[in-house]
């Protein structure tokens, strides 16, 4: 095996036998994948062997029967897991739960996000610190978020956000009061990555563009929305693909504040609880199959929007 | 002059605004953790009676100095061997011309956007079953999913910025392509690869669902499942003043990289975000 690994590329070079020039071009090029693969490998096969393993025992075990309480009574049953799914009230609740939380945070946070890149661009006085401040939000454990967050909206443990607001009921015991916590951590915790990722797009955005617009007598919302928003739209979109693909996994946030009580359970919850709490595996992993399948919608989605939009804004130049 | 004078003041307030808004949760916290327990609900910003009641007792539990030493221990193996095996493929991808680079760094992105939960189901299983279940590497195999993808993608477009240059100018002087990496890339690249590992290791200290689904005892138990888990006085009621010290307790690492190292995070974070 070694001997032939070793031979093989003294074979190839002396069988090569074309114009001169073209030879010796082919010959660099296959070196240098050659050595391309050698430095590439271990990294792919450990992320395959790491990754492409679960996936594809979810993918099997979701087209069983398959609990963990019930041992040695595995059954193929097709896609009946998947029909289960898609027949419990649950599952849409989790989804419209999951759905609903997703959209409105990454709304809030892409208009929040926007304003800070444009404060982090625009602030030239303690700039350092301005970023240095935006990123505890960002680096903060999500638990210690959760917990920061929660801490300040129960009425029971003396938070200070009922008081400020002058409400007298527990918010966090209602679904409208959890949404509003869950979504006002998941915001707090992420504005600060959107808001790097659009800085990287406004620094794209030439000085001299904006000046002559001014010049022209356009209106500061007008430069932003004719001039800024158009060149920056690959980073808008990145920012949203990567906000929204996070934000629809969510889990920590909601485990913290009320493990899916009052209605506000995510769709990885119920992948969680049904896999680990149920221990049905069959029907944990069918539900997983589905977050995932959202995921890779969702993606599709935007890249599909992605290239769309990309193209005009080019032309546009 | 007045309409210049009026956006500094414009911009003053927005500077105002969002510290105070970034940090007065993680002040509650502090506050919190200073409190007796007594005194924990008294809705006060500034305790009553200062205390450090809180901090001795979570240090005097196995189960927070357990979880820190899991966190610190498997943070650190799975983002040394994530960094490792990425450097080589990231530097492939920046520097060579080979089909499905593209790809690579299209399959690494959207693994990172996985959902971790749809791994638990098959890991818990395969690992109650080879006894991996509750040890170090049955955590640090899944943190390899998210870190390692991570790690090629922050790090690849770091070593883009490298000058191509100098490694030709080795090599003309007689350098191996890879003593060309040893010796003028990796020096090159080191701020980079400082970068990456800490962006990758606060995303493993960042980690909760394995840390719930895949641990059971003190033996791999990362913080922030122990922290969600901490043991109240009662079944009903939370140990609040301990959560609160031990958040704070893991946030002060954090923390202080993200002071020391906030530019080159801020360039980790966006420089894959916008392709030339």
């Amino acid at each position: 095996m070694t001997g032939d690994s070793i031979a093989a590329p003294a074979a190839a070079e002396a069988t090569a036998t074309g114009p001169g020039r073209k030879r010796r071009l082919s010959d660099r090029t296959r070196a240098e994948r050659r050595l391309a693969f050698y430095l590439v490998a271990p990294a792919v096969i450990v992320m395959i062997a790491v990754t492409a393993y679960p996936i594809i025992d979810t993918i099997i075990l979701s087209l069983q029967r398959a609990s963990l309480d019930k041992p040695g009574q595995n059954a193929f049953i097709g896609l009946d897991n998947y029909g289960y799914v898609f027949k419990a009230h649950l599952f849409w609740m989790d989804l419209i739960h999951t759905a609903v939380i997703t959209v409105i945070s990454v709304t809030i946070e892409f208009a929040l996000g926007m304003l800070l890149a444009l404060a982090m661009h625009r602030v030239i006085f303690l700039r350092g610190l301005l970023r240095s401040i935006a990123l505890v939000p960002y680096a903060i454990v999500a638990v210690v978020a959760a917990y920061a967050w929660q801490y300040s909206w129960s009425l029971d443990d003396g938070g200070w956000i009922p008081r400020l607001l002058g409400i007298t009921g527990d918010p966090l015991s209602h679904q409208f009061g959890t949404y509003v916590a869950i979504i006002m951590t998941e915001v707090w915790k992420n504005t600060p990555y959107m808001a790097l990722l659009l800085l990287a797009g406004l620094s794209l955005v030439p000085d001299e563009l904006l000046e002559a617009a001014k010049i022209d007598g356009a209106s500061t919302w007008q430069r932003f929305i004719k001039i800024t928003v158009p060149l920056m739209k690959p980073a808008i979109l990145v920012a949203l693909l990567f906000r929204t693909l996070d934000a629809f996994r969510i889990f920590d946030v909601i485990y913290i504040f009320s493990e899916g009580a009052n209605n506000t359970a995510s769709l990885s919850q119920l992948s969680y609880s049904t896999l680990l709490e149920r221990l049905n595996l069959g029907l944990g992993s069918a539900v997983s199959v589905v977050l995932f399948l959202c995921v890779g919608l969702i993606a599709f989605v935007f890249i599909k929007g992605f290239g769309a939009a990309a193209n005009p804004a080019t032309e546009a130049h | 002059m007045s309409v210049k004078a009026r956006q500094r003041t414009g911009w003053s307030l927005a500077f105002v605004v969002v510290v105070v808004v970034s940090l007065v949760p993680v002040f509650w916290l502090i506050m919190l953790s200073l409190k007796t327990p007594e005194s924990a609900t008294d809705g006060s910003f500034i305790p009553h009676h200062w205390t450090l009641h809180n901090y001795r007792d979570i240090f005097n539990q196995t189960v927070f100095t357990a979880a820190l030493r899991n966190s610190i221990g498997i943070g650190l193996i799975s983002t040394t061997l994530a960094v490792l095996l990425a450097s080589s493929a990231a530097y492939a991808i920046a520097r060579l011309d080979f089909p499905g680079k593209q790809t690579i760094l299209a399959v690494a992105l959207l693994v990172t956007l996985f959902p971790q939960v749809s791994l638990v189901g098959p890991l818990y299983n395969l690992w109650r079953q080879i006894g991996l279940f509750n040890t170090w590497p049955g955590l640090i195999i899944p943190y390899l999913t998210f870190a390692l993808p991570l790690a090629i993608y922050v790090l690849s477009t770091f070593f883009r910025e490298i000058p191509w240059e100098l490694e030709q100018a080795a090599q003309i002087d007689g350098a191996t392509p890879f003593q060309a990496f040893t010796k003028v890339i990796a020096p090159l690249a080191a701020p980079g690869l400082a970068t990456t590992f800490i962006i990758v290791f606060l995303i493993c200290w960042n980690d909760f669902v394995f840390a719930i689904s895949l641990t059971a005892t003190n033996a791999a138990k990362t913080v922030p499942a122990a922290i969600a888990q901490f043991p109240g006085v009662s079944q009903f009621t939370q140990p609040i003043g301990d959560i609160a010290a031990a958040a704070v307790v893991v946030t002060i690492p954090v923390m202080l990289l993200v002071l020391l190292f906030q530019r080159r995070i801020v360039a980790g974070l966006t420089a894959g975000a916008v392709k030339g």
